[in-house]
This record gives C-alpha cells, structure tokens and sequence, in this order.
C-alpha cells in the first residue's frame, strides 16, 4: 500500500536506500503503538532527502528501524534495502559491516552521544580500525585529517581531549567526522541541530552541506524545522502520525505546498521580509499520540478544510505532476 | 493512598517466589512456637543411651541428638527460636531508632542533616564485629553487650531511607499547608511524615531481619553471643560444625533452618523493594 | 591525578591517629585488667608483672611509649601468648589472611562482573533467573552455614577436596574457604553489575557505539563496561570489609592459620594489645582500600579527576 516516493533527480543508478511498506509498533501493556505505518521512501545515490515532521511523526523511528537500533519490544516489518540488500532482520554481521561504514547516522544529541571516558581520537580511530582495517596509528593519523576537513581548529589537541571538554557544536563536528570517515554512501542526519544554539544551527547546517558537496554522498536530514531542511534537500518529505501526507521537491512544495498541514508549516517560518505580525502564526491542536488510533485522516481534527469524508476515510498517497505525491482527499491546487 | 496499596498489593501477588517463602517462614515459625508441644524433650535433658544419634522418626529423637545426648529438634526449635525473636525485637528496636533518627535529619535538614549523615557514613564503613570484638576485650563477654552491639546493626540503612523518604515529602504542597495552617514540628512528623513513609520502612523492615539475624548468628558462632545452655542456631551450627565427619546432622538440620529462614526471609524483603520500586517509577 | 591522591592521603592520616588514640585509650579505661582472668596472684607478683609490661605508668606515658613503638612497627607484647610479640603473631597470621582474603576479592570480581553482565544482556531469559536466584542465595546464607555444607559435600562424601588444615603453598586447602568467603560479596557485584549494565545499555552513547557497527564485544568491552562498573567501585570497600568479616569465621571453621583466628581468640582472652594491634592493622587496610577506591573513581570516570 503507498506509492514509492521516487528520486527527482532521474538517476538511472539504483537507490541507495529502498524502503517499502515499513511499519514499526511498540509493545505496551494495554496496546501496541505504531510509530511509522506503511512508509516507503527512496533516497537516490546523490540526493539530499529532507524528512519533516512533529514529534511522533514517526521520522525517526523509520531510520532506527533502518539502522537496527530500535529497542527490544519494537517490531519492524517489511523491508528496508541498502544497497540493494536486505537490513530488516539481517544477520548481526552483515549489519554491522554496513552501518558505521556505509550507512551512518548522526544523532540529534551530541551532549549524550559520545562515550564519556574515551577519548574523541579513539572513539574516531575505532571506526576506522574495525571496518577499515587500519592499525591504530594509521587510524589515528586519518581521524586527524578528518578532523581538518570539519574544521575542527587545533585537531590534534582535541584527539586527546575528552567529550565533556568540548562545547556542543564542537561535539556535532566530531560526530559528522565520525560519519564520514569510511566513505559512506548515505548519511542519516536526526535533528542535528536541535540541541544547538542558533548560532551553531547554521555552521552545523553548512557543514553538512560542504560535506555533501565534497563527498557526494546521498544525506537524510530529519527535522521537525522546515527551514533548516529548506536550505540544504533535493526532495522534502513530510510525514504526519506515522506516515507519509506528502513530498516533492524543494523549490516546487515550499512554493505550492499540496497538504494543508504543509502549507501551515511554511506559514510559521518567520521572515525578515514581508508584513511585520503583531503575532507568530502557530498550528492550533496537537498531534495525534503515537498510541491513538484514528478514523480517517489523522490530520483532520486540526485541518481547516477538513470534510466530513475526511474523517471517514483515510486519504491514500497519490502522485500528484511530476514526482510529486499528497495524501488529502482536497489538496490544495496550484 | 488505596490506590497504592492497590497496585503494590497486586505486583507482590504476581511473584510466586515471594509468596512461597512467605508460606515457608509463616511454617517454619509455626514450628518453632507449637514444635514442643509434639515432641516434648528438654533442651538440656542428656540421653546417655543416645547419643551422638541418628535422626529417625521411629526413635524418640526425631532430629537426632548431640554428643552430649541432648535432643536436636528441641534444640534446634530452641534456638530458631532464640534467634527469631532477638532478630525481631532488635530489629524493632533499630526500626524505631532509625525511623527517628532518619525523620529527624530529612525534616530539619540543613547543616544538621548534613552532620548527622556524615555520621551515619563514618559508621558504616566500620565493619560492625570488630566493634564488638573491641567491646567484648574491654567489658568482657556480656549479654547486654549483645543487645547493644545487635541493634546498632539494623538502623543505619533504615535511617537513611527514612530520611530520604522524608526530604522528598516535605517539599511536596501538604506540607506547607500544614506548616501554614500553624501546626508545630513534632505534630507534623507525626501525623504527616511517617505515614508516608510506611511503605519503604516496611520493606527494609523485612530486609532488616535476616540481616540482624544474621549477625547474631555470627556472633553466637564465634563464641561471642549467646552461650551455653541456652541455644541459638548460630551456636548450634558450631557444634555441628564440629562434629562433621562424624554426626553430620547436628550441623546439617540447624543449619539448614538458618539458611530456610535467612533465604525465604530476603526473597520475601527482595519481592516487597520490588514490587514498591515499580510501584514508584 | 597526583594531587587528589595527596590529598586523599593527606586526610586519611588523621582518620587513622584519631583511631589509634581512640582505641588505646579505650582499652586502657576498661575496668579490668588483662590479667584478671588467671588464678589470683600474690601481690607482689601482680606489681611485676604490671611492671614489665608498663601498666604502672600513668597512661599518658603509656600512650608515649604505645605510639612511638609503633612507628617502628612494634604492637608490643601479646599478652596471652607470652612468647610472642603481636608483631611476630601478625607477622605470622597476615599472609595467610592476605593470600585468602586477597583471591576471594579477585574472585568475586572475577565471576560477579561477567555474572552480572551476562544476566543484562541476556535479560529476562534464563541465565538472568539463573544467575540472580544464586545471587540471592549467595547474599542470604552466611559463609559459617556455606563452608561446613560445602565441606561436606566435596570433603566428606565427595573427597574431592580438603575440609580443613593448611599447608603452606597448599592451594587444594584454600578452594572451599575462598568459595564461601568470595560467594555473598560476589552475588552483591553481581547484582549491582546486572542493574548498571542495563542502566548504561540503554544509553546514547551506547546507541552511537553500535550505529558504528562495533560487533558487541567491543561495545560491552570498550564502552560500556567502565560506567556499568562505578557502582562496583563504591561497593568494594564495603566488600573488603564483608571478607575481612566472614575471614574471622572461615579461618576458625577451616583451621587456616590467619590473624582472624587470633582476633576472636583475643577477644575471648582479653588480651589487649593484641585486639589493639589488629584494630588497627584492620582499620588501616580499610583506609588503604578507601583511597584505592578513590583512585579508581578516577579512572573510571575521567570527570572526577579533573575536579568536575
């Protein structure tokens, strides 16, 4: 059920990462939740994919499941191809060859992501000596000009220093570095800058995007700020209570947003330019919790156009021109 | 509050180990109080013609007898008694000790809190037999001594539980409106505090007494505790442990009560911190 | 790192005049003397004999003599062994309590920290039943209950292994007292080890580590097992002293020839100087052990070194 979302860019290479008809639940006690509900998506060799999204949308959870980081008493179920090759239920070795190599991920918390007691120069070399194979030295010895190429000011200094002697955005630069020094064909970004002054946000954003230049990697970034994802993806993809309500590309969806809960997105960026408002334009409601189970569109209680259809029956995912998909039973036209 | 209770009761409920150990101790106790009325043989009455004998139903010694020919199972209900009861009235004692002294830090607070804690530290970290083996050099071997150095066991680890208890409740809003509706200091320890304190104090309550027990034990086997002809299970164990190779029982059955009682006594304590630390996360 | 450890140093000094002031003068207080339990001597005798150990001095001379004799080492004599110094006995007793005190230590860290790590990843499963129903027994039952069944069992009807008795250099003779002696600080560490591994498991950093694709043994081993083990290293003092404890009772059973054994003897026997020297050697290790846990909070925990 769905349809694929598909690259913009029409690159007959085959997709760095396929996923089709993901759903992830949790068990609880009186009922399971499910965080992502039938979600496929594809991220094209060289794309930027930019996931957006409220908390509980279910973003995060769909790359957990990717990555094979999700808890215990979470179930995953259809199928997640990297490169071609089956990630869901792999076997611990092929897993661990993929991730951390080709396959990485960026967390949103750099305070917490880091282990406290080794130093950073380790924590970067044992990447390298696990999947790379390279004696310690050689490992270090690389970490340092990966350290150079985030532009970390005095990189050998900080290889010997501890996390907790790093400020923040410090931390994010290692963690980027940490993601990149195996060549990795996608990188998976989770808010990495939401726990960052602003000041640092868009350093942090810039670096990734240099990073992307350089490298020519496929990059996931997942937010829930529409304008951070702005700056940097090829496609954006939004996602509401699980699933996907739309996606396109970048210049086509901020200009023409399809989705109501889109188009209220963009409306809450504050602009310098244009009318100076007495208030900040906000979203009315709440997202729907990740354990509530909805009839119909789950976007609908909040939707001002909202029908009683809409309440009903649940708008399925529609390509809409080129490359373009929404789910609304009464999009918005161009 | 019965909402509480509700819940706790009901995880405690869900533990089949817990439950059983329960029945064991609640057997076992039973033993101990209605056992001499079944098999009325005196502690101290020497068998001559039996001694050093092998438990059997058929004989008049069910549990056997000692090298001296006195009769197990009347020893053995002797001393779990002996043991039970100091074991429980000390731990009373330390319960009560610690429940004060603990309320008393986590109310107060401040520079008094931090004194009193401090002490509490210090205590811990000395191994209490050494304590006592120092008093026992000085004043010799005394039962009071005994009592004295068996209740300073069991109050620290409740002190502090109290205490914590007590800091965190009073903070809460009911406080201060006692506080504000002008009752006095005491008052409000007495009547608000401690009863929301109960619960914690009652599970390490239950862990308290295998720990005292234990300690009595442990004393009474070194020779330091209760002494002959009185019986504890500790000094039972001495004898037996004597007797090893040749009468094996005389160790085997007064320890293994020891042991019941000592094991049912914790997993019953384990179940309790269990089912209230769920409780309360 | 040098300078905490100094001052670390620098106050655990104090702490252990205070309790060498504290326990002469205890022992010296007590109404009673150590001689009161032989027969009734003549008079003139008893002046003697007070004579040549010094207890006709008033006491502030004595405490003099008791201190400046100790800094060379010198516990003075044994009352009851009238042959020997408590230097000699101590000098005697300690390597064997050492040797045992010491592998039950390496023990209960050497199968309690794999125990309990093996009881957190395999959580809910039965080697963590397994593993915390022994740990349970282990805390419940005391080693002067565990070593005379264990004895038993392997002794006496299996023949595997010595009751009791000890050789020197004899390793056979030191299992089942290191079992039961290691066996209720083991189950602690375990317990307390199943708790912080899940604690730490469910980390960030420990998700980072394995979005890294490290195989497993390299994440328990090189990330998560220093934090998992901080608790260990606040409980190990408190462990030290479980086994200086249940030594007492392990030496008698076993018939090790340790200083545990002339502890209790000493109590019993009122003899001062003996009970004095071995409070304080006991109190002493206690506060070497607290500085070595220290060190190792340090370690563990970078923060703590740097002031933080």
């Amino acid at each position: 059920m769905g349809q694929t979302v598909s690259p913009t860019l029409s690159a007959p290479a085959s997709p760095a990462l396929s996923i089709r008809s993901l759903s992830v639940s949790f068990a609880r006690r009186e009922a399971d939740i499910r965080a992502v509900q039938q979600v496929s998506l594809e991220v094209g060799p060289r794309e930027c994919v930019g996931i957006v999204g409220e908390s509980g949308s279910g973003k995060t959870q769909m790359f957990m499941a990717a990555m094979g980081l999700l808890p215990s008493n979470a179930t995953p179920s259809g199928s997640v191809l990297f490169e071609g090759e089956e990630l869901l239920a792999a076997d611990a070795r092929h897993l661990n060859r993929v991730r951390g190599s080709k396959l990485t991920m960026i967390f949103q918390d750099p305070m917490t992501s880091l282990t406290p007691h080794l130093q950073i120069g380790t924590q970067l070399a044992e990447v390298l000596v696990c999947h790379s194979h390279l004696s310690w030295s050689e490992a270090r010895t690389a970490a340092h000009r990966m350290l150079d190429r985030v532009r970390v000011a005095e990189p050998a200094r900080r290889l010997k220093q501890y996390p907790h002697e790093l400020s923040g955005g410090l931390r994010q630069r290692v963690m980027i570095a940490m993601s990149l020094l195996c060549e990795p064909t996608l990188v998976i970004a989770d808010e990495p800058t939401t726990a960052l002054d602003v000041t640092i946000q868009a350093e942090i954003l810039d670096l990734l995007r240099a990073m992307r230049d350089e490298a020519g990697m496929a990059l996931v970034l997942i937010s829930h700020d529409l304008a951070a994802v702005a700056g940097i993806a090829d496609r954006i993809v939004v996602m509401y209570a699980g699933r996907i309500i739309e996606s396109g590309a970048t210049a086509e969806l901020l200009r023409q947003p399809r989705h109501p809960y889109s188009a209220a997105l963009i409306n809450c960026i504050p602009t310098v330019s244009g009318p100076l408002l007495a208030r900040l334009p906000t979203l009315p409601g709440q997202p729907p919790q990740p354990g509530d189970s909805i009839e119909g569109c789950a976007f609908a209680p909040r939707c001002p156009r909202a029908a009683e259809r809409c309440r009903i029956e649940r708008p399925p995912l529609q390509d809409v021109g080129s490359a373009a998909q929404v789910a609304c039973h009464f999009p918005l036209s161009t | 509050m019965n909402a509480r209770f509700h819940d706790f009761a009901h995880r405690l409920r869900a533990n089949p180990g817990a439950l059983f150990a329960l029945a064991i101790i609640v057997a076992l106790t039973a033993l101990t109080v209605f056992g001499p009325r079944i098999n009325p043989n005196g502690i101290e009455t020497l068998d001559w013609l039996h001694m050093a004998a092998a438990p059997s139903l058929q004989s008049a010694h069910w549990f056997g007898t000692d090298r001296l020919g006195r009769d197990l199972y009347a020893r053995t209900l002797e001393g779990a008694r002996v043991s039970l009861s100091i074991g429980l009235v000390a731990s009373a004692v330390s319960l009560l000790i610690g429940i004060g002294y603990g309320a008393v830090a986590g109310y107060v607070g401040g520079r008094t809190d931090h004194l009193m804690m401090r002490i509490i530290e210090i205590l811990s970290g000395l191994p209490l037999i050494f304590f006592v083996i120092f008093l026992t050099v000085i004043f010799g071997r005394n039962e009071s001594l005994l009592f004295f150095s068996i209740g300073a066991v069991g109050w620290l680890t409740m002190a502090r539980i109290v205490r914590g208890q007590t800091l965190s409740i009073r903070r809460r809003e009911f406080i201060e409106a006692a506080i504000a509706s002008g009752a006095g200091t005491g008052r409000i320890i007495f009547k608000h505090v401690i009863p929301n304190v109960i619960g914690p104090v009652i599970v390490y309550a239950t862990l308290t007494v295998p720990q005292i027990m234990m300690f009595e034990s442990f004393l009474s086997f070194l020779g330091l505790g209760i002494q002959e002809p009185r019986a504890s299970l500790g000094s039972l164990i001495a004898d037996g442990a004597g007797e090893m190779e040749a009468a094996p029982w005389i160790l085997l059955i007064p320890g293994g009560f020891l042991a019941a009682l000592l094991l049912c006594l914790n997993i019953v304590g384990d179940g309790l911190r269990d089912a209230l630390d769920a409780k309360e996360s | 790192m040098l300078r905490y450890f100094l001052m670390r140093l620098g106050s655990a000094i104090p702490t252990l005049f205070i309790i060498v002031t504290i326990a002469f003068f205890l022992t010296r207080a007590a109404p009673g003397g150590p001689f009161d339990q032989e027969q009734t001597l003549p008079p003139e005798i008893m002046a003697n004999l007070q004579a040549a150990y010094g207890l006709d001095q008033p006491i502030l001379v004595q405490y003099g003599h008791y201190l400046g004799a100790l800094l060379h080492g010198d516990f003075g004599p044994s009352f009851k062994y009238k042959d020997f110094t408590v230097t000699e006995l101590i000098g005697q007793g300690f390597p064997v309590t050492l040797q045992l005190g010491a592998i039950a230590l390496a023990l209960a860290l050497g199968a309690g920290i794999p125990a309990g790590t093996l009881a957190a990843l395999r959580r809910h499963a039965a080697a963590d039943y397994a593993t915390m129903s022994l740990a349970v027994v282990g805390i419940a039952i005391p080693s002067f209950v565990v070593l005379p069944f264990l004895g038993l069992l392997f002794g006496i009807y299996l023949h595997w292994l010595p009751v009791a008795g000890w050789e020197p250099g004899s390793l056979r003779h030191l299992v089942l007292p290191v079992i039961a002696l290691a066996l209720p600080p083991l189950s602690v560490i375990a317990r307390l080890v199943r708790a912080s591994m899940l604690e730490v498991l469910g980390s960030h950093f420990i998700r980072t580590a394995f979005a890294k694709g490290l195989p497993l043994r390299t994440v328990i081993l090189r990330h998560a097992l220093r934090p998992a083990l901080l608790p260990v290293a606040g409980y190990l003092a408190p462990a030290v002293a479980s086994i200086m404890t249940g030594s007492l009772v392990v030496e008698s059973i076993a018939g090790l020839p340790g200083i545990g054994r002339y502890l209790v003897q000493g109590a019993l026997n009122r003899d001062y100087t003996l009970v004095l020297g071995m409070v304080i050697l006991y109190s002493t290790l206690l506060i070497v052990m607290g500085l070595l846990v220290d060190l190792l909070y340090a370690w563990l925990d970078p923060r703590v070194a740097l002031g933080r």
